[in-house]
């Protein structure tokens, strides 16, 4: 039994006086022999932040949200109870109501054994307690000092420090018991900077799967401060964007958010196993320009997206989506893998107990090419350079989709030029795919603040990829 | 596999609910708390989704929540839990304590005013249980994706048609003597329909949301409606960059009213992160155009009669002839600008628009020349600057006639400069949410296209 699968039974199991076999019998009262899943999936997940404004550290926040969501899966049909408190009498009736919409009755004993192969990609620690709370309003307020000292037309300083552990346990009817303890920490900082009657905003963070303690190390957290004043300095000089389509340098690391949603979300297996998403079927296809290769990587360690196992049970892996531009794979949870007939690929993902697991993207990004990324820059005329974005968003139908620049800039003669304001960027995830002339050598992760909403759960992740060219994508700014 | 009478039993738990926080309001003053508020919640629903005319998912919801804020001096501290065991309550209040510990003090912070809060509870019809079976919510969701693959043979499939029913009570006290509850529902189809030709697919949606179940559009008539927007879509082309009027279709034109008054809000104004920085009795819109504030209207998405400090809502306008009459404040922004809380600590309750007023269908004769935006997609909108550049699909008229769908193309402008020049809105408010948006035609936006 791993230390994760131990600590979450302690915590899930041994506080709330329930035994193996109790979990057992509920699992066997849950199974039938027309059930493809039955499963139960235990949490709790605690949360604290501190959150500073006007220089004084006014609000924090504590949480704990408990309970188990309890799944029953026949073919395409799916059903989903959950209890909000982890006690056999309220699991009992989820499971009744999960279980409705099996035919047969309950059939045979479920003896469960911990899964095999699981590698911890992080620690089972505490963040929220990893760091005196002193310490934590200490930080903050030296921050707020480090920001405001950058330059006087900073005006108003929000920073965010946020500590949570979300310890979970997933059994199921074919005898699953994989257990995990996720720590996630981070910090944001956003300045308000203001000009001759002009403002404008900016905005750092980050973090991981570890301490809080490890935020402080080096000039980290000083340099989100930084950076966020930099960015809303930037802005306070930006003149209005171009109109049109025209060639655009993405650079590298967060403007990664162009493969989530060009690529990411249209290759979810749910969406391809019912077709409804543009990469239906397109498996050997070419989707993207051969200089695009492009994965989804949970096992990364300590990153905000990463797992040692999905919330299935499923120990993540390193999926290859695009290699070469051509379309290799799909990302799978078990459900959308047994009946698409393939292996899950460790991206069974849910926002918490009282929500039903699908398949969803970890750490995905692009690998480097062999570009120097001045010499992508030089290679445009006209065009923008993007280097941050505010988030983006898909219609994996169509393959439409967007993002948002918060800190982009003109290219001129080859050359970057001034600074303009923030705007859409819009295109078609293939064409635009196939549009990558340059790929730069650059490759960089995120710094740790992605959140992916799909049906309206929320799950952190994250993105990367090396400063890249696309010959053309439309620019939605006011200067015709 | 039939669960009636989803809620019927939230009602009963008021009472219940109600003494708890008393208790709870009291614990916290064992625990050193100088103040508390406490707000207590239960909920309940289902939710059934159909794909290819069988049951696909069925979801039972079932919530509990329970949040404590106390204020020990000016200092704050708060702490929430889904679990609502009396043991776990304690312990959440006991956090919330030491939370409040180490934070710092702030002047403006603290329960609203004794004088303000709402003192006379009003019935405003939020609460009709629907005691749907699985079996009865399947058969709607059937026939809503059935309606929808009939509507047109460019359907292929549907991604789903879902019913859903939810029903919850919510208490809010303090400890300055303010005890509300409100028992409310609301009910929802939804069906989400993809065409296909040989240009591509499409996927659009229709939904229908009321708090009576009873005044849901017809199941068929949501089906049928899906299809025909998404096959109406089919074949978009796009558009050469342009300066043109673009008209914003009710679920579109509520984000540009969603951004007004998050401008006006009393959050954004102490941040000075708006766009209409200290704009108290200044034109910001278009003169013909007024926002009002109507909580009370019976059975409306956004109704309630107090705000989430306890404080009492009233009607008046946010937005008069263009100037703007009231900001939206709570107790604590309105201290932070030496103002009166106004009774929107959680927002608007319910928003009528109101202004140059056309038939919707008249307006795209108005229009003559532009593009009806039925779908924005992304966050392109800078609350602090009013900078707007959002992705766009929609339709293109010439001659005041559609010529046809359009997709991947982008709109911006400033936010200032379109309520400026607004041009008239429909007579088409969308009433299944809490703003009530009417088509909104704005003057000119840059429209750009591939």
């Amino acid at each position: 039994m791993t230390d994760s699968l131990q600590a979450a039974r302690t915590v899930l199991w041994d506080a709330a006086g329930m035994q193996q076999s109790d979990v057992e019998k509920m699992l066997s009262r849950l199974h039938s022999k027309d059930l493809d899943i039955g499963e139960l999936y235990f949490e709790n997940q605690r949360f604290e932040s501190f959150s500073l404004e006007d220089g004084i550290v006014k609000d924090g926040v504590f949480s704990v949200d408990r309970g188990v969501g309890i799944r029953a899966v026949a073919g395409e049909k799916t059903g989903f109870a959950y209890a909000d408190e982890i006690a056999l009498p309220a699991l009992g009736n989820a499971t009744d109501a999960a279980r409705s919409i099996a035919r047969a009755g309950s059939s045979g004993s479920v003896a469960l054994a911990p899964v095999g192969g699981p590698v911890a990609r992080y620690r089972s620690i505490d963040p929220i307690a990893s760091l005196p709370q002193d310490d934590k309003i200490a930080l903050l307020r030296r921050l707020d000092s480090v920001a405001r000292a950058v330059d006087p037309r900073v005006k108003e300083v929000n920073i965010r420090l946020v500590a949570a552990q979300d310890t979970c346990l997933v059994v199921a009817a074919d005898g699953t018991m994989a257990g995990d303890v996720r720590p996630l920490v981070r910090l944001d900082v956003t300045v308000l900077a203001e000009d001759k009657g002009r403002r404008e905003r900016g905005f750092a963070g980050g973090g991981g799967r570890f301490e809080l303690t490890r935020l402080l190390e080096g000039d980290t957290v000083d340099g989100f401060a930084r950076e966020a004043v930099r960015l809303a300095l930037v802005n306070l000089d930006a003149i209005a964007a171009p109109a049109g389509p025209m060639p655009v340098v993405l650079g590298n690391g967060w403007p990664g958010v162009l493969l989530h949603e060009a690529v990411g979300h249209g290759l979810e297996g749910d969406f391809n196993r019912k077709g409804s998403s543009n990469f239906s079927g397109r498996i050997g296809e070419q989707v993207a320009s051969p200089l695009c290769t492009v994965v989804d990587d949970g096992t990364l360690a300590e990153r905000r997206g990463s797992l040692s196992i999905d919330d299935e049970g499923t120990p993540t892996q390193e999926t290859v989506l695009i290699e070469n531009g051509i379309l290799k794979g799909y990302l799978q949870d078990k459900h959308n893998a047994s009946l698409m007939g393939v292996a899950p690929t460790g991206n069974g993902r849910r926002q918490s107990y009282a929500h039903l697991p699908m398949p969803r993207m970890t750490n995905t990004f692009m690998r480097a090419g062999d570009s120097d990324p001045e010499e992508i820059i030089r290679s445009v005329d006209k065009g923008i350079y993007a280097v941050n974005f505010g988030g983006g968003q898909v219609d994996i139908t169509s393959g439409r989709f967007v993002f948002s620049t918060t800190e982009a800039y003109l290219i001129e003669g080859g050359k970057i030029t001034a600074p303009i304001r923030g705007a859409t960027l819009i295109g078609n995830g293939p064409e635009v795919m196939n549009r990558i002339s340059m790929v730069g050598n650059d490759l960089a992760l995120d710094t740790g603040v992605g959140v992916c909403g799909k049906d309206g759960q929320s799950v952190p992740v994250g993105v990367g990829q090396p400063t890249l060219k696309i010959d053309e994508v439309t620019v939605g700014g006011t200067a015709a | 596999m039939s669960r009636t009478g989803v809620a019927a039993t939230a009602g009963a738990q008021q009472g219940a609910l109600e003494k708890l926080a008393s208790r709870v309001l009291e614990l916290a003053n064992k625990e050193g708390a100088d103040a508390a508020e406490v707000s207590l919640s239960r909920s309940s629903g289902l939710s059934v989704t159909v794909r290819a005319g069988e049951l696909e998912t069925v979801e039972f919801n079932d919530d509990q929540g329970f949040g404590i804020t106390v204020y020990k001096g000016n200092r704050k501290g708060g702490a929430s839990t889904s679990d609502g065991s009396e043991a776990s309550i304690a312990e959440t209040v006991r956090r919330a304590c030491d939370i409040a510990r180490y934070t710092e003090p702030d002047d403006c912070q603290g329960l609203a005013d004794p004088e303000r809060l709402a003192r006379e509870p009003v019935d405003l019809d939020l609460d009709h249980p629907w005691p749907v079976s699985v079996e009865e919510a399947t058969e709607l969701a059937k026939r809503s994706e059935a309606a929808a693959l009939a509507e047109s043979p460019q359907i292929f499939q549907c991604d789903g048609a879902q019913v859903s029913t939810g029903q919850g009570l919510r208490v809010y006290a303090t400890s300055n003597g303010f005890l509300g509850s409100v028992v409310s529902g609301r009910h929802g189809l939804s069906c989400v329909a993809i065409a296909r030709d040989n240009t591509g697919m499409q996927r659009d949606y229709w939904y229908t949301g009321s708090r009576r179940h009873d005044l849901l559009e017809d199941p068929e008539h949501v089906g049928a409606k899906a299809a025909r927007r998404a096959a109406s879509r089919l074949g978009a082309g796009g558009v050469s960059t342009t300066t043109a009027p673009v008209l914003f279709v009710p679920e579109m034109a509520s984000g540009l009213i969603s951004s007004l008054l998050g401008a006006i809000s009393g959050g954004s104004q102490y941040r000075k992160a708006s766009f209409l920085l200290d704009s108290l009795g200044s034109a910001v819109a278009a003169s013909h155009l007024s926002i009002e504030e109507q909580p009370f209207l019976p059975g409306a998405m956004g109704s309630g009669w107090f705000d989430s400090d306890g404080v009492a809502t009233t009607a008046k306008p946010f937005i008069n002839k263009g100037e703007v009459a009231s900001y939206l404040l709570g107790s604590y922004s309105a201290r932070r600008l030496g103002m009166t809380t106004t009774g929107n600590a959680d927002g608007a309750h319910n928003v009528v628009v109101s202004g140059n007023t056309r038939p919707a269908d008249d307006l795209i004769k108005d229009m003559n020349r532009g593009l009806i935006v039925t779908e924005l997609m992304g966050q392109g909108v800078n609350g602090v600057t009013g900078d707007y550049s959002r992705g766009a699909a929609g339709f293109w008229v010439e001659n005041g006639e559609i010529t046809g769908p359009v997709e991947e193309i982008t709109i911006a402008s400033n936010l200032k400069d379109m309520m400026m020049n607004l041009v008239a809105i429909g007579d088409d408010p969308d009433l299944r949410g809490g703003i009530r948006a009417p088509s909104m035609l704005i003057e000119a936006m840059t429209v750009a296209g591939g």
